[in-house]
């Protein structure tokens, strides 16, 4: 009489998320936005993107094969780093830089923490910040975007031979002859000829020439659908946005017209892709409710003050990898109130009943309710 | 965060929306027929275990009791039917240690009807003698917890209680056994919760039912007394509503400080099932030799809400409900309880006790899809943090448990205050066992302080 039965702790039924989802999402919901990219930059952002995402896998493999870390490439996260990280790039950046890129993303920014969950830093930053460093011409060199032949040649800087300087592209560029052309992005513009480009447009990204990422506007729609089905935290984008647009607004508002206005500060640059993508990243931002506003608004505070008082015109990376290092504090000084321990245990307002109010407890005497509201004997909603 | 869970029409902060699987929820409760031997374990309830006063070899008629209450923390056991006392030994109990069990051979014969206890007029009987007459019917905590009745009704020296609480939600998924007594026994209930009321003294009774169950809080409202000092309230349903303190919130908005009882609130909770038990039992002088429990779940064919003698062992419960023990699609998972909170059993021997609620079976094929899901680090996507009742932070209370740094968590990070709803469990994507390493981390805590 003794049938064989197993014993489990409970819970015994598990609710289907899980990692693989997670991650997968974020790779579907990133599709349309390098599509966008492609469209915009043609061969060459393909290349960049598929490059980038493959030295990404490739490392990942390798460091999972050599050190016995939990994950593997069936869990996505890999190819998200990747994708993220071919996005950050200019379209023209050397695939063979790309491919490095990718590597010490992984490499440096994942495998030495000790893979999935333990990273510290963003990887696809890591990688970033490492080409930055090493590679400073190729990558601050952009090239326009919706060039007539972008979809049957490369741009000649991709095509570099490993360990070789890339092609100069200016002079490329100057047998397309484009009107109204002067090299740069709308920060760098900003920041060293200090011509501001129209939000709207930036918003978009559809007018003219620019050489600016996917637009701002797809990204928040994506961004909007992970947080619609809870693979996101809607907390951090809207903490990042609102602190930078604020930050950008009071300077706007008391240093007058010759700061940009708020929204050219919050469309342009890679401050939307890296609120909605970067920063959100699970690993390295904080778990508590409250220390993610706190992180997200160092983030947007950061970013702006960097773009307007340091040597780049672009902030967002650092300010990501500064409020990284900073979660495990910020973690530390925003842990959730236990339950029945906050400082007011008064009646909420979705109560139904009132405390009687002859009663005061010796203990607790902060349990009394208002006075407003007395013992009815009667629910206050039929 | 509390202005969203405003938003959202939300009872209580956090929590999770398992899915319900309440499909038993329209089937009246049916009578299970009597096994032929009844195994009634001593301890069947927090406290002492009683005493036998039977022997072996004696005769016993249903309703008689069989062991007394050792002391005031403990209840007495009757027999759950007529039959001889077969032996008084070790059996086989949920938790998992032997434990010590009555067994009694049922008469086949007999009508099995409750003869025993005389009717008693409990509106003459002042608040100390109530007490005394729900111990007298061995009533114990029906929700799961099993905790004495008479003892959660008694106030201590100096304590006064405004409120008491009826604890209707069965936020449970499967379970529909208080459903089914809130619909079927609404006087019942009635009747328990008067009684229960003038044992502590309190001015008013407030039934809390989630509101997944309408078709109950209908049938409560048409029930109530016109008195007016009773009151059913429909609660927004969410996991883990029918915990005491995530109630009271619900009701009144109100958080119970750490530490404390709702007795702190001048509120006793009690569950639906125990006080319609009672408002049966007190009046007639009877014990406790029945309760209703909901068989479900996918390896249950004929799934149900049933009324059970205490002392019935799985083994037959299952038979009756169609269950396979043996062969293909057979149980490979047998849960007393509900799946967020119950326990798995060892053996189909273990009998159904007073606390038991539902009895869950659950196949190879049930178990498969969660069987190959890999166990990854947490990645702190801080979904447990924004699930957990009780406001910790089980990612980083996992994390420190990995380390054994089970000092930092009890003083640090509140572990004490973990009531193992596993939410954080259920909603984990990296699927970490945080639950069971909190049990551990307690259980290690414990030994500490006594040591």
């Amino acid at each position: 009489m003794s049938a064989l039965t197993e014993i489990r702790s409970a819970p015994h039924i598990k609710s289907p998320r899980s990692v693989e989802q997670i991650m997968r999402n974020v790779v579907f919901s990133l599709l349309p936005v390098c599509a966008f990219f492609v469209y915009q930059y043609g061969l060459s952002a393909a290349a960049s993107i598929l490059v980038v995402t493959a030295a990404c896998l490739l490392t990942e493999r390798l460091f999972v094969r050599l050190g016995g870390q939990a994950g593997d490439l069936s869990d996505y996260s890999a190819t998200i780093t990747g994708v993220l990280l071919g996005l950050t790039l200019p379209p023209g950046f050397p695939l063979w830089m790309g491919f490095v890129a990718g590597f010490t993303a992984i490499a440096l920014g994942k495998a030495l923490f000790g893979g999935i969950g333990f990273n510290v830093f963003n990887p696809a930053l890591v990688g970033r910040a490492f080409v930055q460093a090493a590679f400073p011409a190729a990558i601050a060199t952009y090239t326009p975007s919706f060039l007539p032949g972008r979809f049957t040649e490369f741009i000649p800087s991709s095509l570099a031979w490993p360990l070789m300087a890339p092609a100069d592209t200016a002079a490329w560029l100057k047998g397309m002859q484009l009107d109204a052309w002067t090299g740069a992005t709308p920060l760098a513009k900003w920041k060293f000829e200090g011509t501001l480009t129209d939000a709207g447009d930036l918003l978009t990204s559809l007018a003219g020439h620019m050489a600016v990422g996917p637009s701002p506007a797809l990204i928040l729609l994506c961004g909007a659908y992970l947080a619609l089905r809870r693979f996101m935290d809607w907390r951090i984008p809207a903490a990042i946005l609102g602190s930078a647009g604020l930050t950008a607004w009071l300077i706007y508002a008391i240093g007058g017209p010759k700061y940009p206005d708020p929204f050219f500060m919050l469309f342009s640059g890679g401050l939307i892709l890296g609120a909605v993508y970067m920063a959100t990243d699970m690993a390295t931002s904080p778990v508590t409710p409250r220390g993610m506003w706190v992180y997200g608004g160092l983030i947007g505070v950061l970013t702006v003050m960097i773009r307007y008082y340091g040597g780049l015109p672009e902030g967002v990376m650092y300010a990501i990898l500064i409020a990284n290092a900073a979660t495990p504090l910020i973690e530390q000084i925003t842990q959730p109130t236990p339950f029945g321990k906050g400082a007011s245990i008064r009646a909420g307002r979705s109560a139904s009943y009132t405390l009687h109010p002859d009663y005061i407890s010796r203990e607790e005497a902060a349990a009394k309710t208002s006075k407003k509201r007395f013992f009815k004997n009667k629910p206050k909603k039929p | 965060m509390k202005l969203l869970s405003y938003f959202r029409g939300e009872a209580f902060q956090r929590g999770v929306h398992p899915p319900g699987f309440k499909h038993t929820a329209d089937m009246p409760i049916r009578r299970l027929p009597f096994a032929p031997r009844l195994v009634v374990p001593l301890s069947q309830h927090i406290g002492r275990p009683s005493r036998p006063i039977v022997r072996v070899g004696e005769e016993v008629v249903r309703g008689q009791p069989i062991a007394e209450a050792d002391g005031w923390l403990s209840v007495p056991q009757h027999a759950p039917a007529t039959g001889v006392v077969e032996a008084i030994e070790l059996r086989p109990s949920a938790r998992g240690p032997w434990t010590e069990s009555i067994v009694i051979r049922v008469y086949e014969a007999s009508t099995q009807e409750v003869l025993w206890g005389a009717p008693q007029d409990m509106d003459a009987f002042p608040p100390q003698e109530i007490l005394l007459a729900v111990q007298r019917t061995g009533m114990v905590g029906q929700g799961g917890a099993a905790f004495p009745s008479h003892a959660k009704l008694a106030l201590p020296a100096g304590a006064s209680v405004e409120t008491l609480v009826i604890n209707g939600c069965e936020c449970e998924p499967y379970l529909t056994c208080d459903h089914r007594l809130m619909v079927e026994h609404s006087s019942d209930l009635m009747v328990g919760i008067r009684h229960a009321m003038r044992a502590t003294g309190a001015k008013r009774a407030i039934i809390g039912v989630e509101d997944n169950k309408p078709e109950a809080a209908e049938v409560l409202r048409r029930a109530l007394p016109p008195t007016g000092d009773i009151f059913v309230e429909k609660v927004p349903t969410k996991y883990p509503q029918g915990s005491e303190k995530m109630l009271i919130t619900a009701l009144f908005g109100v958080e119970i400080p750490s530490g404390k009882l709702p007795l702190a609130l001048g509120m006793v909770v009690h569950n639906v099932g125990t006080l319609a038990a009672l408002g049966r039992l007190l009046p007639s002088g009877q014990g406790l030799v029945e309760r209703v429990i909901t068989v479900a779940g996918p390896g249950v064919k004929r799934p149900g809400n049933y009324r059970v003698p205490i002392g019935t062992p799985l083994s037959f419960v299952l038979a009756q409900a169609g269950a396979q023990v043996s062969g293909a699609g057979q149980a490979r998972q047998v849960i007393l309880g509900g799946p967020m909170m119950g326990q798995s059993v060892a053996s189909l021997d273990v009998p159904v006790t007073k606390g038991v609620s539902g009895v869950l079976v659950f196949r190879g094929e049930d178990m498969a899809a969660n069987e190959g899901r890999k166990t990854y680090p947490c990645i702190k996507c801080g979904e447990c943090v924004e699930s957990c009742p009780m406001g910790l932070n089980p990612s980083m209370l996992g994390m420190l448990a990995a380390r054994r740094e089970y000092d930092l968590m009890g003083e640090k990070y509140h572990l004490g205050d973990c009531f193992e709803c596993g939410s954080c469990t259920w909603i984990c994507p990296s699927n970490i066992p945080l639950v069971q390493q909190f049990r551990i981390a307690k259980q290690i805590l414990r030994e500490k302080a006594v040591a």
